[in-house]
């Protein structure tokens, strides 16, 4: 290989990394004008996550019914449906918890989550919180998002790691983005259920994920924290894709402004998607929420 | 200015490095403060308990995996210290021959293939590290890689070690059968029940429970102790964090029987035996009581929870022999109820009050 090439690919190479922030907006640009690296997610169609026909059943029944689902960069989605509709068997398909039976799930257009172990996909950049909020109780809040912080994974890198300056910045910044700066030194077991629910967001934060799944995010809020919720994932849009998994039609109505789509699953696949009012309107969806 | 923790742990080195000897060595036997050969004998066994114990709380206590077989560990530390002692007794065996009594009651012409190298010290000092370290890699990465977890993973480690002391049983295996190994004559050349070389023994053995006691604590205050609680309490949030929890689980199980396997070879010369029955699952439980009642996820809880059991134990056993393993029964329930952080647990929450 020649100097020249190699300084044309090491340009290349640069040019995609400051590009990478903008790339959250769409960024679209020719597919050979990019480099593409193994563990980085190419978003160049626009595309964040895609799900092809995922079918996932559990002793003969569906729990998800080949489910066709698109999310975009940058975007922020609703998802509702009622008990039982494949939610959260969605998100552990996503995640690497449930292998699909039959199905593709691509994130960006060249990483096969399929093929990825559970913390290999939130390596490349998929981040989840729980239905019920999982912290790491033992451990202070400040500890909680140190561990989140994105950094070395490996044992050996465990063993001699130190906190630089920055990256205390960065976790009291979150802390302060999730209201719990006063609480930094408190184990997080003995925090409200609420509060769990903020320290496991700020988790997500850390771990910088360029898609994050939230399944019921505000369940067991106040209606005040349920507003500071809204407003932190509405911040969020643009520099993140996200999918909320929600039952409170109040909470998606915030997030969605009315401009937000909103994807109803019903028996594993989706049954409507457009505005909520839209959807609200749909006389299937009425009836799928209402029963006959 | 030295904080309280190093003034602790130099009090401990002084006083297995300079107290016991000096006691025990120089002042004469009739004296109030000679400190007797049996009670520096018990002491030792003792302090080889609390290095188990102390591995078991990383595995158990920090880590939240419970290992009902860790007596294998110790145990083959103990037999690969305990085949360089047996090949140390030369010729003074009962047979007078160059194999060991055993082999000459089975009426074996050779050593086996697995002994060859058994008359170096430091080959048998390697392998008191290596085939301990290598049952448990082999082991953990399979039953971690499968994802057995909680009460499976306890039953699979009990069968382990209840499948190596069948196996050690067997005259066949080559280690003694269910006699083992005893009649330890000399270790390096020096006389094993000599009074200087049981010291020096019992020196080695306080310095390597201290040395493992700063080593857990350098593991548990890193980041990797803060990983380590984190899989105990939300494994799946820890892999969904990006962390491989197989890798973490895998190093501080294999750290945890590497302890172990040390223990076993620092007590086969001070107790003058090693046989199958270290391997029973009773043994490998004892383990983990002496953790629970000393307090779990404290790094002093099992080495105090090792010293009350094994003192309660000998002296019980003097007095009312029938009823110790009542009495041990009687102290587990208790602790699991009322004690959930075990003894240590208690002295906190007087203090705090």
């Amino acid at each position: 290989m020649t100097p020249e090439l190699m300084e044309q690919g090491a340009r290349a190479r640069r040019e995609h990394e400051a590009h990478e922030a903008e790339a959250a907006s769409g960024g679209r640009s020719a597919a050979f004008g990019r480099v593409v690296t193994a563990k980085e997610p190419d978003f160049g169609t626009g595309v964040a996550l895609y799900l092809d026909d995922v079918t996932v059943s559990f002793d003969g029944f569906k729990a998800l019914n080949a489910l066709n689902l698109m999310i975009g960069v940058g975007e922020l989605r609703a998802i509702i449906g009622p008990n039982g509709a494949g939610k959260t068997t969605m998100m552990d398909v996503i995640t690497g918890k449930t292998r699909p039976d039959a199905g593709g799930v691509s994130f960006g257009q060249n990483i096969d989550l399929l093929r990825l172990r559970e913390n290999e996909i939130a390596e490349v950049g998929i981040g989840r919180k729980f239905q019920k909020p999982t912290v790491f109780e033992a451990l202070s809040v400040f500890e909680n998002l140190e561990l989140a912080l994105k950094t070395d994974r490996g044992v050996r890198a465990s063993l001699v790691h130190r906190l630089a300056g920055e990256q205390r910045d960065r976790i009291e910044q979150t802390l302060s983005t999730i209201h719990l700066s006063d609480s930094a030194a408190r184990t997080a077991g003995l925090l409200s259920h609420g509060q769990k629910q903020w320290l496991e967001i700020g988790m997500l934060l850390m771990q910088d994920p360029r898609l994050l799944l939230l399944d019921e995010p505000v369940a067991g809020m106040t209606d005040e924290e349920t507003e500071r919720t809204a407003e932190l994932l509405l911040t969020l849009e643009g520099k993140h894709s996200l999918v909320v998994v929600e039952h409170d039609m109040k909470f998606v109505d915030q997030i969605t402004e009315g401009r937000r789509k909103v994807t109803v699953l019903h028996e594993g696949s989706v049954l409507a998607e457009g505005l909520l009012r839209d959807v609200q309107a749909d006389e299937r969806v009425v009836e799928v929420y209402l029963g006959r | 200015m030295m904080s309280r923790h190093s003034i602790a742990v130099l009090g401990a080195l002084l006083l297995v490095g300079v107290l016991v000897p000096a006691l025990n060595l120089l002042v004469p036997a009739g004296s109030a403060l000679h400190l007797s050969d049996y009670v520096v004998g018990l002491v030792a066994k003792i302090m080889c308990y609390a290095i188990c114990a102390l591995a078991m709380d990383l595995i158990w206590g920090f880590t939240g995996i419970l290992s009902l077989g860790h007596g294998v560990f110790f145990a083959l530390g103990g037999y690969a210290m305990g085949m360089y002692l047996m090949r140390q007794i030369g010729h003074d065996g009962n047979y007078g021959s160059d194999l060991p009594d055993f082999m000459v009651f089975l009426d074996w012409k050779t050593l086996p293939w697995h002994w060859a190298l058994s008359d170096s010290f430091w080959f048998q000092m390697a392998m008191v590290l290596v085939v301990p370290g290598l049952l448990a890699f082999v082991f953990g990465f399979f039953a971690f890689r499968s994802r057995i977890k909680g009460v499976y993973f306890s039953i699979i480690t009990q069968a382990l070690t209840y499948a190596a002391m069948l196996l050690f049983f067997r005259n066949e295996t080559g280690f003694g059968g269910n006699n083992g190994f005893t009649d330890f004559k000399r270790i390096l050349g020096h006389p094993i029940t000599a009074p200087g070389t049981r010291m020096l023994l019992f020196v080695v053995t306080g310095a390597v429970l201290v040395g493992f006691y700063l080593l857990a604590r350098w593991l548990v205050g890193a980041k990797f102790g803060r990983v380590l609680m984190a899989i105990r309490d939300a494994e799946s949030r820890v892999m969904f964090t990006g962390y491989d929890p197989i890798a973490y689980k895998l190093a501080i199980w294999v750290i945890s029987a590497l302890m172990c396997g040390v223990a076993g070879a620092l007590y086969v010369p001070q107790v003058g035996i090693i046989n199958p029955s270290e391997m029973s699952p009773a043994a490998g439980i004892e383990i983990a009581i002496w953790c629970a009642v000393g307090g779990r996820g404290s790094l002093v809880g099992p080495i105090v929870g090792a010293f009350f059991v094994n003192g309660a134990k000998s002296w019980f056993t003097q007095m009312f022999p029938e009823f110790w393993l009542y009495f041990l029964g009687a102290l587990f329930i208790a602790v699991t109820l009322f004690l959930p952080q075990g003894l240590v647990g208690l002295v906190k929450r007087r203090s705090r009050s």
